[in-house]
């Protein structure tokens, strides 16, 4: 996940320890102009505005969010109780706002409500392949609407590589990503969970993990035509 | 709560599973179970189960008989035959395998399951990972009743193709429901004996291997079930005919080489596979009370029915008891031996763990290998036998107890409280069986004598 925006620098600590609880990546600014600058390459995942000492900065950021050719949402302002009629007229500069001082489980839910919205949450909750779906909140998968029964580990490689289809894995980053080493196994244990895997998956999907001789395991196909 | 339990807990939850079973295993390999409804479930997986173990065959002594089976949460899984549950009413059942505990929190010693993982952690003291890849042979019969023959319900022989073959259809049935709980079949066929058949599994770890095959005894038992008929693990249920046996393929790995590989040697058989190879047969008589534990067991194990008799090695001779298959070119990976002496009827964790040490012994102690057996054994006498140094795996369960007795690899490989109790259960058996009077003798004494 892209960091989200966080104005001012330093942002309130209570907004900190929100975005750092639930593991959100953040990334503070001082000025408008900050906010170009230091944009990541993908953009910014969304804002976080408290409004503070120093309201219409604030919401002169807010605006500039806004009026680009995409807006960037989610924004979210934190204000105080006697800022809110600040708040009239500029309905479209926010999705969400938070009062003063925060509540953290407030500001966590709505956080979460915000990505849940816009479908672009810490971890997306569907991924999809082809005739494959796992739905990444319940642990659940399945293909071609069939539910797949899948202990942990067998679940584990497969959402570790349905993420990064195309892309090859030799058995030690597998291992060392997915199991984290600490395993009997070896590097054989991968070979044994992607049987295991295919074995379910039943002879018609098999395929989505493909063996790539001498290397390791590619998810679906690779993503440059031969 | 780690992710593994909450995977568990969240299936649990998302499936509507209404029961999971808790599974473990007795000291002779009898599968065991009990039942916990899901608001059970979290407890079980932080605290475990306490259950009383002196009903359970090898467990608790009676006045510390309380145990914990604490579930093994990576071996979650759902049962496919329970699951179509709205058709039949059924509920959708998930189990788990357990570790069993003392309630202080120390592993139970009567548990198989512990003393696997403690052999395995020795190899891995050494650098090695145990695989082991079975093939389980097994009978389907019309019926359970005793008081019969056993008929089969087909009559194929090896390798046959057979048309609207019942017991293809179930064996069929059978792989597919293995496939789909993620445990691939090397490949299924029917056996040599009329109605017997063959289910060769893909290697894992010997852990994991050892709660398979418990799941595919069940599976088998539970597809013949439903189909009306009954299927055996039973070593030797018919005279005359073949026995099961469940053949080994074993290789030990060091990190992702084979251990047992080394091009520049002869036959391409690394010193760590003819230690190991020379540990089995030196300790083959000792560990036979393990890897054929019945009575019955030692029925198979007699001449003219392709089961090892004698203490020997060989490439590509089945006659012997320990066979190193020849491997493709280009596949040294592959590389294993070949353990022909078990039966589908032993404790799969107890067998996979003595012949495991005794490998290791062979390796740690540089045995040195004895020359490959050349001659089909079946084919030559006692003397010429005893000639070649090639001396005979036990001929009833009684020698086996005798050689298991005696030996410390055994007591500590088992633990103390498996191995005195397996003697005495052992002993005990025997004992009956001595008692009683058989067919063949009326047969042939009754009207003689």
């Amino acid at each position: 996940m892209e960091p989200l925006l966080c104005f001012p620098d330093p942002p309130p600590p209570s907004v900190v320890g929100v975005l750092e609880r639930a593991g959100y990546p953040w990334k503070a600014v001082n000025r408008p102009e900050a906010a170009e600058t230091e944009e990541p390459e993908d953009g910014w995942a969304g804002a976080v505005i408290a409004s503070g000492d120093d309201p219409a900065g604030a919401f002169l950021l807010c605006r500039q969010l806004r009026k680009r050719d995409v807006p960037l949402a989610p924004v979210i302002v934190v204000v105080q109780s006697d800022q809110l009629t600040e708040l009239e007229l500029r309905e479209d500069l926010f999705d969400d706002l938070c009062l003063e001082p925060v509540n953290a489980d407030e500001l966590t839910t709505r956080l979460a409500h915000l990505f849940w919205r816009t479908g672009r949450g810490l971890r997306p909750d569907l991924l999809e392949h082809g005739p494959l779906v796992l739905n990444l909140e319940t642990y659940q998968a399945a293909v071609s609407g069939r539910v797949l029964d899948l202990t942990y580990m067998e679940y584990e490689l497969l959402r570790f590589l349905a993420a990064r289809p195309g892309k090859v894995f030799t058995r030690e980053t597998l291992l060392s990503r997915v199991w984290g080493y600490e395993y009997y196994g070896g590097a054989r244990t991968v070979d044994v969970h992607v049987r295991r895997l295919r074995a379910k998956l039943g002879e018609e999907h098999a395929h989505l993990i493909q063996t790539v001789r001498s290397v390791g395991y590619r998810f679906g196909q690779t993503s440059w035509a031969p | 709560m780690r992710s593994q339990e909450e995977y568990v807990l969240r299936t649990v939850e998302e499936r509507g599973i209404r029961f999971v079973q808790l599974w473990f295993t007795d000291v002779l390999g009898t599968p065991k179970t009990f039942s916990i409804t899901p608001a059970e479930l979290e407890n079980a997986l932080d605290e475990g189960m306490t259950f009383d173990g002196s009903a359970i065959d090898g467990f608790s002594r009676v006045q510390e008989s309380d145990v914990l089976a604490r579930p093994d949460a990576k071996t979650f899984q759902v049962l496919p035959w329970h699951r179509h549950g709205d058709e039949s009413g059924d509920a959708p059942v998930a189990r788990v395998f357990c570790d069993i505990f003392n309630l202080d929190g120390s592993p139970f010693q009567g548990c198989p399951r512990h003393v696997l993982r403690r052999t395995l952690e020795r190899a891995r003291e050494g650098g090695f990972t145990f695989f082991a890849a079975p093939e389980m042979e097994y009978f389907y019969f019309a019926d359970a009743d005793p008081s019969t023959t056993p008929r089969g319900i087909d009559r194929g022989s090896y390798f046959e193709l057979t048309v609207a073959d019942r017991a293809s259809d179930i064996r069929q049935q059978t792989v597919l429901t293995l496939e789909e709980m993620g445990i691939p079949v090397e490949h299924a066929q029917h056996e040599d004996a009329p109605s017997q058949h063959e289910i060769d599994l893909r290697y894992t770890d010997a852990l994991t291997m050892a709660d398979t095959v418990m799941t595919v005894r069940l599976v088998v038992k539970e597809m013949a079930r439903q189909q009306g008929v009954h299927a055996s693990f039973m070593p030797k249920p018919l005279a005359g005919v073949q026995g099961s046996g469940m053949h080994t393929h074993l290789s030990l790995f060091r990190g992702d080489t084979n251990a047992f590989v080394d091009p520049e040697r002869p036959h391409g058989l690394s010193e760590v596979a003819e230690g190991f190879i020379a540990g089995l047969l030196r300790h083959a008589g000792e560990i036979t009370a393990v890897t054929n534990q019945w009575v019955n067991s030692y029925k198979r194990l007699v001449s003219g029915y392709e089961a090892p008799i004698h203490m020997s090695w060989a490439r590509n001779n089945r006659s012997a008891l320990v066979r190193v298959p020849v491997v493709k070119r280009g596949k040294s990976d592959s590389t294993r031996i070949e353990y022909r002496a078990p039966d589908s009827a032993c404790n799969p964790y107890l067998a996979f763990a003595v012949i495991l040490a005794a490998g290791l012994r062979g390796i740690e102690e540089g045995y040195e290998l004895p020359p490959e057996a050349d001659a089909n054994l079946f084919t030559l006498t006692s003397d010429e036998l005893i000639a070649k140094g090639i001396a005979h795996l036990p001929g009833s369960l009684n020698e086996a107890v005798v050689m298991m007795e005696n030996s410390t690899l055994l007591a500590d490989t088992l633990g103390e409280h498996v191995f005195e109790w397996f003697i005495r259960n052992k002993r005990a058996e025997w004992a009956e069986y001595k008692a009683q009077v058989s067919q063949f003798e009326l047969d042939r004494y009754l009207p003689l004598l």
